[in-house]
Formats: structure tokens, sequence, C-alpha cells
């Protein structure tokens, strides 16, 4: 019999249906996962199963172990939520109490199940914490989230979620915020747990690699409706539905030209450092430095994407930035003849005007009270100030059309009337629309949906064999270094530990830690 | 994409701004009055708007004229409710027609049956105060007087304010630290002896008490915009647009501020009702606008002191009460419609 059953399960907040007629089931062991793109409805589908979202309307059923979920009590839901079912979240910063140590947080829930004393529930999650892997948890168990790292924090999350022997556990993207090296070690934790105590686990994910390695059976999301669901290897392998094939496609492909010879931008012994506050009275009269990125030298070449792949705190969006010259930096960043703070404001201005700028969100790169027409014009307005209004316009609309937004009403609307994946073509048209020689792309690609992530990088492709712009591409996502670049850095604690062309690297890694990056996205 | 119209954010405020009954109506409300009472000369004035006196046009309202111009002895300007000069009008041919309420603020009923402060009558609707000055004008010149003081106050905060904390703000570090020292050292400043030391010193007025009452008011402005500065400063867009070789003013005055000017808006109205209390308070303690101002706070004070005139005190609390409450309302509905979370939540 299956431990949980939902039905025919309608959504609504408000009028505004999410959810249409879902019906999955779960046995106990049980690893399934549900797919889907953002705003398809899978996180809304999963809480609801335990009716976490007060001001969602359900309908149709949801039975756990036989027993209508939809007809509870508060306090018998409050029996389940956290005994029998619980759930880990994709933020474990946000989704544990920052003012309680971890072991108060894993013995409230020890309490308020078990009803064990403060000694018993302490030494329980001691345990809990040693089983899920934390070193020392007996000096670990007083710590405050923020004195953990990411991996640890996620691992104390599970520690909390698993300390009452729940039978289902609900895991909503629990590796997306870990770099990915951290990933598989969560997911092993997660298997051997499961293993260990016949745990059912739903698992929640946009990430298709994750559902091959994990879940025996996958349910795809589209728009609210479970468009497809079965065995993993038989949905990966021969897919039903379009979207499930879409999805299944969405690996970025490789569509680059070859790159020309020469050097357009070389960078020489570019490091970056931080002011740091030094702890105790040492800190009231100087700063201590923090080295973001060590000195590097590298250079690029006209057509040429260079990747610079690394994990979080690694340093590569400093680097990008240093390239920009938009944080202090030492050393020295040449395009041809011209180096950012040599000669004066005209060298500036030329430099801004050939090395442009692709930011990670687009939503907060986009100023939201502005108009498109005026985004994209202002950089016109600045390096171009002789053109009149007609030529401006004209330039804005060819811009926005090589992005693949040709329409003359989009001129006059806001960031917010558009989707994801249209603002981030927004923000590479104002880039473009200098006609740069020099693009950095700082995770251009990682707040879109899958789908939406490989329409973009195509763009960019196709943008770089039409005007032979030079790409640095700043990214944690090796299928991106695989599909767009043609050099790669491998940056690690600041420091450049591998370089060479893509090939080259992906297939031979010198450093096991290149070799673990590989095999953590495989 | 079928929208037929882009909205821009400050539309779509405008919208939700416009779904709050009860603060959209007393926006209306609140501008009618304003509006009405800058032509309170037109409205409440104790001399006629036209006159005809023997075969002749005369505009009382803009020309001072002696009484002698009307059959009078004197030749001091005519007292349009003196009984002769009322007789002189109702002759054949003559007429004179006379503002809604025939009362200037200053207009002192010597004609009245009882002795000043006089109840309600059909000359004076509100009664008088207590040196016979009809009420009704009395209000209605002070609503005037302490709305356009509260506009004046809050425009002066505001642009102080915004300045103030924008500069904080966006060169951060030092120049921040500096600043908001400064902003402390001038805060712990006891205003109210200020005002006392002030209007000892200067006679007070108007203008007196706009530029202290403003000297203190931008402080809540700054810190808010202060706070706003510092968020976007490390957004994206302020980014994108330093790399773009945008200067830094046109940083500031184009991308940052209008995304920071939504605290200051919000508090815009409740900025105004602070200033209308502050100046009821001062003058209510005799600290504020020079005797003879139609003040509400002087009112008041008259009300006070004359507790069986209820009059004073009950129609000039309801003046008060009913101004404090408009702008209360417009605020609430301003706050909901700029909340953050609800500008993300309606997409469409």
């Amino acid at each position: 019999m299956s431990l949980l059953e939902v039905q025919d399960l309608d959504i609504r907040f408000g009028q505004h249906a999410v959810v249409h007629k879902a019906s999955f089931s779960l046995k106990a062991g049980e690893k399934l996962a549900l797919v889907g793109e953002s705003g398809s409805g899978k996180t809304v589908t999963a809480l609801s199963c335990l009716r976490l979202l007060e001001a969602a309307g359900l309908e149709g059923s949801i039975r756990f172990a036989g027993k209508e979920v939809l007809a509870m009590s508060p306090r018998e839901l409050r029996q389940i939520r956290g005994g029998e079912i619980s759930v880990i979240f994709q933020e474990p910063m946000t989704a544990l109490n920052p003012v309680l140590s971890i072991g108060r947080q894993i013995m409230e829930s020890l309490q308020l199940h078990k009803g064990l004393d403060a000694r018993a529930a302490r030494r329980q999650a001691i345990a809990a914490l040693e089983r899920v892997g934390i070193p020392e948890p007996a000096r670990r168990i007083d710590s405050y989230p923020h004195q953990l790292s990411g991996g640890q924090r996620q691992r104390a999350m599970i520690a909390m979620a698993l300390a009452c022997d729940p039978k289902i556990l609900i895991a909503d993207e629990p590796t997306t915020a870990l770099d990915v090296t951290l990933r598989l070690q969560i997911l092993d934790l997660l298997e051997e747990l499961r293993r260990e105590r016949d745990l059912a686990v739903l698992m929640i994910t946009h990430d298709l690699n994750l559902v091959r390695r994990f879940a025996d059976r996958v349910a795809v999301m589209e728009k609210g409706r479970l468009v497809e669901q079965g065995d993993t290897s038989k949905v990966m392998s021969t897919p039903e539905h379009p979207y499930t094939r879409r999805l299944i496609d969405s690996r970025p492909q490789r569509q680059l030209a070859a790159a020309a010879n020469g050097c357009l931008l070389r960078a020489t012994d570019l490091s970056v450092h931080y002011p740091q506050t030094l702890p105790g009275i040492a800190g009231w009269f100087r700063k201590g430095r923090f080295c973001a990125v060590s000195p590097t030298s590298f250079d690029l070449a006209p057509g040429e994407t260079l990747g610079v792949i690394g994990e979080s705190g690694s340093g590569k969006t400093s680097l990008a930035l240093a390239l920009l010259d938009l944080i202090p930096s030492t050393g020295r960043v040449a395009l041809g003849q011209q180096q950012w703070r040599q000669g004066g404001r005209e060298t500036e201005r030329s430099l801004r005007k050939r090395i442009q700028v692709v930011f990670q969100d687009p939503l907060s790169s986009l100023s939201p009270r502005l108009t498109i027409e005026q985004i994209v014009g202002e950089g016109l307005e600045i390096h171009e100030p002789r053109l009149n209004a007609a030529e401006r316009r004209e330039r804005i609309l060819a811009a926005l059309a090589d992005v693949g937004l040709d329409d003359q009403s989009l001129l006059a609307r806001y960031p917010h009337e558009f989707s994801g994946g249209q603002r981030q073509r927004i923000a590479i048209a104002r880039a473009l629309i200098l006609r740069p020689q020099v693009l950095i792309l700082d995770e251009p690609t990682s707040a879109l949906d899958v789908t939406i992530q490989q329409q973009v990088l195509a763009l960019l492709a196709e943008l770089q064999r039409r005007y032979r712009i030079a790409y640095v591409l700043v990214t944690h996502d090796i299928d991106v270094i695989r599909a767009m670049a043609h050099r790669v850095l491998v940056m690690k604690d600041s420091r450049v530990i591998e370089s060479g062309p893509v090939e080259t690297v992906l297939a031979q890694p010198r450093e096991p830690y290149t070799r673990r990056l590989i095999e953590a996205a495989a | 994409m079928t929208e037929p119209r882009p909205q821009s954010p400050a539309r779509r405020a405008w919208l939700r701004f416009r779904r709050n009954r009860p603060g959209y109506w007393s926006l209306w409300l609140f501008c009618l009055l304003f509006i009405l009472s800058l032509g309170a000369e037109l409205l409440s004035n104790d001399r006629p708007i036209v006159a005809r006196y023997v075969g002749q046009w005369y505009f009382p309202i803009a020309q001072t004229l002696p009484e002698t111009t009307f059959g009078g002895d004197f030749d001091t300007p005519t007292d349009y409710h003196d009984p002769f000069i009322r007789e002189q009008f109702e002759q054949p041919g003559n007429f004179a027609l006379f503002p809604p309420n025939p009362n200037h603020y200053s207009t002192i009923n010597y004609f009245a049956k009882e002795p000043a402060p006089s109840g309600p009558t059909r000359e004076n609707l509100l009664g008088t105060d207590d040196r016979g000055r009809d009420l009704l004008a009395r209000l209605f010149y002070g609503f005037r007087l302490s709305v356009f003081f509260a506009l004046v106050v809050t425009l002066v905060s505001a642009v102080l304010g915004v300045l103030y904390g924008a500069i904080q703000g966006f060169f951060a570090g030092w120049t921040d630290i500096a600043m908001e020292r400064a902003v402390e050292i001038w805060a712990a400043m006891p205003t109210l002896y200020m005002l006392i030391i002030f209007s000892a010193l200067f006679s007070p007025g108007f203008w007196l008490l706009v530029t202290l009452i403003s000297a203190f008011g931008w402080l809540g402005m700054a810190a808010y915009v202060r706070a706003e500065f510092l968020k976007n400063r490390s957004l994206d867009y302020v980014r994108a647009a330093r790399a773009l070789g945008q200067s830094r003013r046109r940083i500031i005055f184009r991308h940052i501020l209008p995304n920071a000017l939504t605290p200051v808006i919000t508090l815009l109205p409740f900025t105004m009702a602070g200033a209308i209390g502050a100046l009821t308070s001062l003058d209510f303690l005799g600290l504020g606008l020079p005797p003879g101002s139609p003040s509400l706070g002087e009112l008041l004070a008259q009300g006070k002191a004359n507790l069986d005139a209820w009059w004073i005190s009950v129609s000039t609390f309801a003046v008060l009460v009913g101004t404090l409450m408009l702008l209360v309302l417009i605020g609430d509905a301003l706050r909901d419609a700029l909340d953050p979370r609800k500008l993300v939540g309606d997409g469409q």
C-alpha cells in the first residue's frame, strides 16, 4: 500500500488556479522526483501534502497512511508535521532560525513529538548530527547557523528533519543552493539514510542530472499539470510528452565558431583584495586584507570565449568585476593600447564602450523605473551623444532585433512586464548596442529555467559568430562551459588552479578538484 | 503581452491607490478643501465682491474705498457691516453682493447681541471668538494657513532629506559615517527649547516657524533615503550603469533616486499631519504665529480659556481632527499602494 496517495489535487490561490488534478503516490522507501521549471507548481504541490500553505484552497484527496490529510484537525496535522512527514528547504540559511543554536532547533522537535526531557533530547540531537556526518557533533550542537558552512547547514537541516524518524521526507531543491561538489555528498547522505530506515523521499527539483542519479520514479510538472510520470530510466530514455522531451533536450548545445588568433584583452597579475575587519581590539586600528583573487594573468583573442568556472567564493565574480574596473584591483588589464586608470577620462570612456557586461539576475540588473527604450538607449546617450532621436531609436530597435525581440511596442514597456528570459535578452541588448569588443557574462543563465537557458546560450553563441565579440563567461555550471567556452580557467580559493583549452581540461583534468567538478555534473 | 498600455510602476501604484476607496476620496476631498481655501478671500470676506452705488460699479474686494464714497462722513476705509452703509446699499438702484460668509477672519462683530464670545447666530454661523471675530472665517483661514504651512515644511524637509540621505547612502564609507554623526548631534538638540529661544530672539512669524520646523523635520526622511540608497547602490542595475560609464550624478538622479522615493512619498502625508500638529501646539502655547493670525492652535487655547463657549472648542477640534484624519487616510492608502510586497505581488 502507498504511504502517501494524492488524488485529483486542485490548488488555487484566490481566483488563481495553480495546480490542476495532480495525482501521484509514494511507497515506503521510494524516491520520487517532482520535476518542473519555476512556477510549474511543484513546490506548492509538495507543501500542500502537509497543508503548509495557509492561503491555498485545496480540493481532491491527500491520504497519508490511509488517513485523509484534508480532513485532519490542526492537532492531528501537527502530529504529522515533523513527526511523520518532514521537510527540508532549499536555502538552509533562511530555513534555520538564526538566533537559536542548531542543537536547540533539533531538540525542539524531539521534545515536541517524542516528549523527551532536555537531557535525552540533547543526546539524541548529538546522535542525529553524527548520523548526517557533521564532525565533532558534541561541540557543533551549540553552534549557530551562521557558524556552519553551507553544506553543514544543509546537513543540520536534514538532521533536524530526520530527528523524529519520519516516514516521508519532502526535499525542496535540497542541493540547489550548494556548490556542485557538495551536492553529491548530500545526495549520498539522503540515499544512505533512506536505505537505513526505509524512508520515502519526495524530491522537488529542476535539475535532471539529479533526477537521473537519485530518483526511482519521476513526475514531470508543466504549468500546474502532471504531464508524465513513470520509472526514471524509462522516462529519461523514452519520454512521451513533448514537454518532457524538451526538458531532456535542454542541455546546451555546442555551436561555436573557431576563435581568431591574436590578443585583444590581456590581464597581467590581476588581483583583488577586500578590506577585512580583524577580530578583537586589533580591528579598531587597522584592517586586514582578504584576498579574493590572487595574481592572475591571461589573454583573450577576438571572438574567443574564456570560461571561468569555480564554486561560490572562489573569486570568479571578483575577477569579472575587476576586468570591468568596478572594484579596486591591482595589476593591469589592457585592451589593445588602453588600460584602466592609465590616461584620463577619455580612455575610461572608450574602455567602457569596448567592455560591456551582462549580470546574473536579469530583474535586478535593469532599472525598474525606466522603460526598455531608456534602458537600452542609455549607452548611446553617453557614448554617442550626437545621434538624433530617430537614429537612436533605429539603433535601439536594431539591438533589440539582434536579441530576438523585434516588436516596436516593447519600447514603452517596463522591465517587470517581461519574463526572466526576455529580461536577460534586454540586458544583452543594452550591452550590445555599444558594439563592444569584449562582453563579460557573469552567470548569464543561472537565474533562468533550463529551456530558457538553452535559448539564451544559443543567442550568445550566434551573436559571437556574427560580431566576433570575445566573451569572458563566469559560471559554476560545467554544462555551460562545455557548450560555450574555447578555453577555461578553473578557480578555487581565489587561485586559478588549472587552465587550458576546454576539450583538454574537460577530458583530462589534471587537478583532483576539477575532476570532482566534472564528476558532480555528469 | 496583450495589455494595450504599458504600465509604469507609478501608474500601477496609482491604480492600487484608487482601489482604496477611503484614501482615494480623502485625497479628493482634501484637494477640494484646499483649493477652496485658496480662494478664501472670495468666499469669506467682510467686503462685497461687487457693489453698485449711485450708478457706479465698485469692486470693494480688490479696492480700498473710503467711507465718503458711499455717503459716509469719514475718510477711513469703509466698514461694510455698519448699519448706515448697509442702508445706503438698500436704496433703489444700489446693491452689494457679499461673499457667502460675509466675514473676514479679522472682522469684529461690533453689533452682536451678546458679549463676545457669542454663540452661533445668522451673522456668525459658528459664533464668535473671545474678541468678537467670526469663528467660521477664522477656521477657514486657519485651515488654509495650517495646510500651506504643512506643505512648505514638507517640501523643504523632503528636498533636504532626500539630498542628504542620497549623498550619505550613495557615497557610503567615511562620508556616511561623518554625515551620520552630524545628524545625530543635530537630532539631539531639544527642538522645543530651540523654538522658544528663537521666538524670544526674533519676532515669531510664518517663515521663521517654517525654517525652524523644517530644520528638524528632514532627519527622518534622510534616514529612509539613506537606507534605500545603501540597498540600491549594490544592486546589479547600478553596476550595469557604472559599466556603461555613467556619471555619478546621473546614476544618483536617474537610476537610484526614483527607486528610493517610495518611503519619502509614503511619509509625505504623515509629515504634513505632523507639521500641522506642530504648528497647532506652538500656537496653543503662544509661541507660534503673531497675534491676530487665524490659527487653529490659538483657537484651541481660547476654547480652553472659555469652556462655556462650547462652539469654539467643538468646531476647532472638528476641523483639526477632520484635516488630520484626511491626511492619515491618504497616507494609509499611499503606504498600501507602494508596499513593495504588493508591487511584486500583482504582476498581471
